[in-house]
């Protein structure tokens, strides 16, 4: 079989030669390494290496997109994908024009996490999986490890041909204590754009976890209902890529004059503190790149600035549908994947107040730290909180049992009265959206607090 | 595979060669009109070997490059855990019809016409619906081959129908949705469209439900959105190895209410999760979970069984290219003696939950569920009164599942979970509408 780079030559001369308003080709080298612990012994270790590609046509509106593993007869997969949008398509192609970019070769990537020996990662995982263990009344611990180093390479009809690289590192720690029937859990997600030493020294961090999850065990439970809400930086992290950012994909938008409807640039969404950005011009996170699935330029956007609505995320063609620029948000999670619109690092700006500011005139409220996931329907969220704390009379009181938080986006950002001046970013999370997960991106906000948050019971 | 298995074989005292190769062909429409034609074709080989008594293993999208993957197998093996087990002998697999040649061969301007057929059935019932949908068409090959020689090939058809709709009034968002799955070419679109004319009928009127503890019946998209995650986690016998199960040490133990009845299945017939033989070549059988109310079983892949001392339940699932892992196929609750409106009729106040969204992000583990209805209906005086919103239900599913009832009607939920209505007298309901 051909190399990608082999496959890229042939498919440059015969994309050329293709009748269609746009044609694209993807083709994307893989190698992986994962670790799994499951109570105290490593339970999977395993290798990947992957290649494959997709072809992905534009006719007349009508998409028609193959993706494969096998990287022979190119010709034959460039003329289905061409079918297939022209048996799709039955109107105009909307599509912003773009100038191409050619950037040939890839960049030599020096220390890839793939190529550390397997040795010296099992090394820090047996070193932190003996100190979940270590503490008394845990029950026991789960330690995912992954990394990848992948290769791209992107061509278009227009004579783009961009290759890239990206490495990725994750890990997962969760601390799972017992008592009779009684279970409770703690986690930590790490995330790094490739630096395995991101992953190191985090003793402490994981102790404190451990201990946690054992303290849970005789944490009282919140009665559900409204409550003024604190969010630390990375729970915050997650409810402006839920809460707001999924609604900001204007994938959802640009054919839908409801929803237009709502997301009118200049509509008044929050407080005038609040600014919310997308942007994967930022510096070594997992969410940044320099070119997107589509080949546009990366971009730093503001969505809301001031508090209300300035800017969403596109693609080239959401972008020609609602006649704005494009965003460079077009993202797929591998080659078996069209791209979609999706967010890079999406963070809420500091502001000014500290932590102190922030709870001191509550009298109760909830402290909601660390997450445990979170989801939307673009009115609604929900995301749920790894610890919580009373807030009483100004001072974080007794933990207590971990939090479910939902609202309507709409009311809850307007209910926002306290942004902090902390922003910090976290990296250990994974976007899904119509099928693909889990998409590398980061989240981040100072600590910010919400009036009126619907808190579900327990 | 042969040669990979030949060359694996040199450098271990075990090997097995897992290949998968599918092909989906998916038509999805968006806002209403037809926007992607997809053709999916994908292929990866497995390698799991035991080199000096520990397990290694590798995946690759290529079979062409046989050392590589042996290569980077017996690097991992220095790593893995103590393979505890035998791989399978040759043996005979039961008959689980799975392959209709009538899914591959609609043709892709039939799936189209179904797609524009769905969403015409639905808006004709609500004329500003915007709709997305997808009609898909895919076929697996799996084949196994081992070093005891033990080999296990088949080919499963699958055909998918989805149906997504979105009524937008101001901010005010509604969404109703109904997929469904099988082995055999699904042509009738009333499939998705009656189930989503049913729900917009349900949502017509917005009504507030009040907080407090209130009585909830769960419809079968329900029950899969709130405990199925709880308890596939709990009934998965790595789960139970680890201690971290809640009904691990309750075996043989009446845990639930006595009408419950839960059990695996991965030889119905064209149904989607079906298969005659697991992951690692181990027959495929019906597994009963609980048994009215009594934990009967655990999930169990070979590995972990013989870690357990007990014997694999033909459960193991590879995942993406994963190494195998005890995982359920379709699950089946067997349904109650109540039909739903004799269960709704004695609510004088209560919801009928369609959609929980975010119920998997709690204390899974632990059982605890809580989540923001996403679509749901208050049932008042005995009848559904309208759709709520901004509301959320939360509990505990062991101490919910010890005082049920079960309703007479059944549905399969995407071809993985068939179940009746539940309804519970007691649960928390969160609102501030």
């Amino acid at each position: 079989m051909p190399t990608i780079s082999e496959a890229g030559e042939k498919l440059s001369r015969i994309l050329k030669g293709t009748a269609a308003d746009f044609i694209e080709a993807h083709l994307e080298e893989n190698r992986a390494s994962y670790m799994t612990y499951r109570g105290r012994e490593l339970e999977a270790v395993g290798r990947t290496t992957s290649s494959g590609g997709n072809i992905r046509a534009l006719s007349r509106g009508g998409w028609g997109f193959a993706s494969f593993n096998s990287l022979d007869d190119l010709p034959g997969k460039v003329a289905l994908a061409v079918a297939q949008a022209k048996l799709a398509g039955n109107e105009t192609s909307h599509l912003t024009p773009m100038a191409p970019t050619v950037k040939p070769d890839w960049a030599s990537l020096n220390d890839s996490p793939v190529d550390i020996p397997l040795a010296e990662k099992k090394a820090l995982l047996d070193e932190y999986n003996e100190l979940i263990w270590s503490t008394p009344k845990l029950k026991t611990s789960v330690i995912g490890y992954g990394d990848s180093q992948k290769r791209t390479l992107y061509l278009n009809s227009e004579g783009s041909r961009i290759a890239q690289q990206r490495a990725d590192v994750t890990l997962r720690l969760t601390a799972i204590a017992a008592q009779d029937s009684d279970v409770q859990q703690v986690g930590l997600s790490l995330g790094s754009r490739g630096e395995f030493a991101v992953m190191k020294n985090r003793h402490r961090e994981i102790a404190a976890m451990a201990q946690r999850a054992v303290d849970l065990l005789a944490a009282p439970c919140v009665n559900g209902g409204e409550y003024t809400v604190v969010l630390d930086p990375v729970l915050a992290g997650v409810f402006v890529h839920e809460a707001f950012g999924h609604l900001s994909e204007s994938d959802f938008v640009y054919e839908n004059e409801r929803m237009k409807e709502i997301m009118t640039l200049g509509r008044e969404f929050g407080p005038p503190e609040l600014n919310i950005v997308d942007s994967a011009r930022l510096p070594d996170r997992r969410g940044s790149y320099e070119y997107d699935d589509e080949g546009t330029p990366a971009h730093h956007t503001y969505l809301i600035q001031e508090g209300k609505l300035v800017g969403r995320l596109h693609s080239r063609e959401t972008a020609a549908r609602m006649n704005e620029a494009p965003t460079g948000n077009a993202r797929s999670i591998n080659y078996h994947y069209p791209p979609i619109v999706r967010m890079s690092n999406t963070f809420i700006e500091a502001g000014t107040a500290s932590f102190q500011d922030i709870i001191a005139d509550i009298k109760e409220g909830i402290y909601a730290r660390n997450w445990y996931g979170g989801t939307t329907s673009m009115e609604m969220f929900t995301f749920s909180a790894g610890e919580a704390y009373m807030i009483r009379h100004g001072r974080i009181a007794e933990m207590v049992r971990p939090v479910v938080l939902t609202g309507n986006v709409f009311t809850t950002l307007k209910n926002i009265d306290g942004i902090g001046n902390d922003l910090h970013m976290n990296e250990g999370g994974g976007c899904g959206k119509s099928g693909q997960f889990p998409l590398p991106v980061s989240d981040g906000s100072p600590h910010i607090r919400i009036r009126h948050c619907l808190i579900g019971g327990c | 595979m042969e040669k990979i298995l030949a060359l694996a074989r040199k450098a271990a005292s075990q090997a097995e060669v897992f290949m998968v190769i599918s092909e989906e062909t998916p038509v999805h429409f968006e806002a209403n009109r037809l926007k992607h034609i997809q053709s999916k074709q994908s292929a990866f080989v497995a390698l799991r070997l035991v080199k000096e008594g520990r397990l290694g293993y590798a995946v690759s999208t290529r079979s062409d490059n046989a050392q590589e993957l042996v290569d980077m197998a017996v690097e991992t093996s220095r790593f893995g855990m103590a393979a505890r087990f035998e791989l399978p002998l040759p043996q005979s697999y039961p008959e689980v019809p799975l392959d209709d040649p009538k899914v591959t061969a609609v043709p892709l301007e039939t799936m189209i016409r179904l797609g524009e057929e769905m969403i015409a059935r639905v808006r004709r019932h609500t004329p500003e619906l915007l709709c997305e949908a997808s009609v898909s068409r895919s076929a697996i090959s799996v084949r196994l081959l081992n070093s005891q020689g033990a080999q296990a090939a088949y080919h499963k058809t699958v055909f998918s129908l989805g149906l997504e709709g979105s009524l937008i009034h101001g901010t005010d968002m509604l969404f109703v949705g109904e997929s469904q799955s099988a082995g055999h070419p699904l042509l009738r679109p009333e499939l998705v469209t009656d189930p989503v004319i049913e729900q917009l009928e349900r949502a017509r009127e917005s009504v507030t439900v009040s907080t407090g503890t209130l009585p909830v019946i769960l419809s079968p998209n329900g029950v899969a959105s709130t405990l199925l995650i709880s308890l596939m986690t709990a009934f998965n016998g790595k789960t139970v190895l680890q201690g971290a199960s809640p009904v691990g040490h309750r075996l043989g133990q009446p845990v639930f209410d006595r009408k419950l009845w839960l059990w695996d299945d991965a030889t119905l017939a064209f149904n989607p999760q079906s298969r005659p033989c697991d992951d690692e070549g181990v027959p495929s059988q019906r597994t009963p979970l609980i048994e009215a109310g009594t934990v009967s079983n655990f999930l169990y892949d070979l590995q972990t069984a013989a870690l357990a001392n007990t014997i694999s339940t033909g459960s193991a699932s590879r995942g993406r290219g994963s190494l195998p892992s005890p995982a359920p196929s379709a699950l089946v609750i067997a349904p109650g003696q109540s039909g739903l409106e004799k269960m709704m009729a004695d609510i004088k106040e209560g919801l009928l939950v369609e959609f929980i969204m975010g119920a998997e992000q709690g204390n899974v583990l632990g059982g605890d569920f809580g989540g923001n209805v996403l679509l749901g209906y208050k049932i008042a005086g005995g009848q559904v009164a309208g759709r709520v919103k901004n509301t959320m239900i939360s509990g505990n599913i062991y101490e919910l599942l010890k005082n049920i009832t079960l309703s007479r009607e059944t549905k399969w939920v995407g071809g993985s979970l068939k179940t009746p209505y539940i309804l519970f007298p007691a649960i928390s309901v969160s609102s501030n509408s």
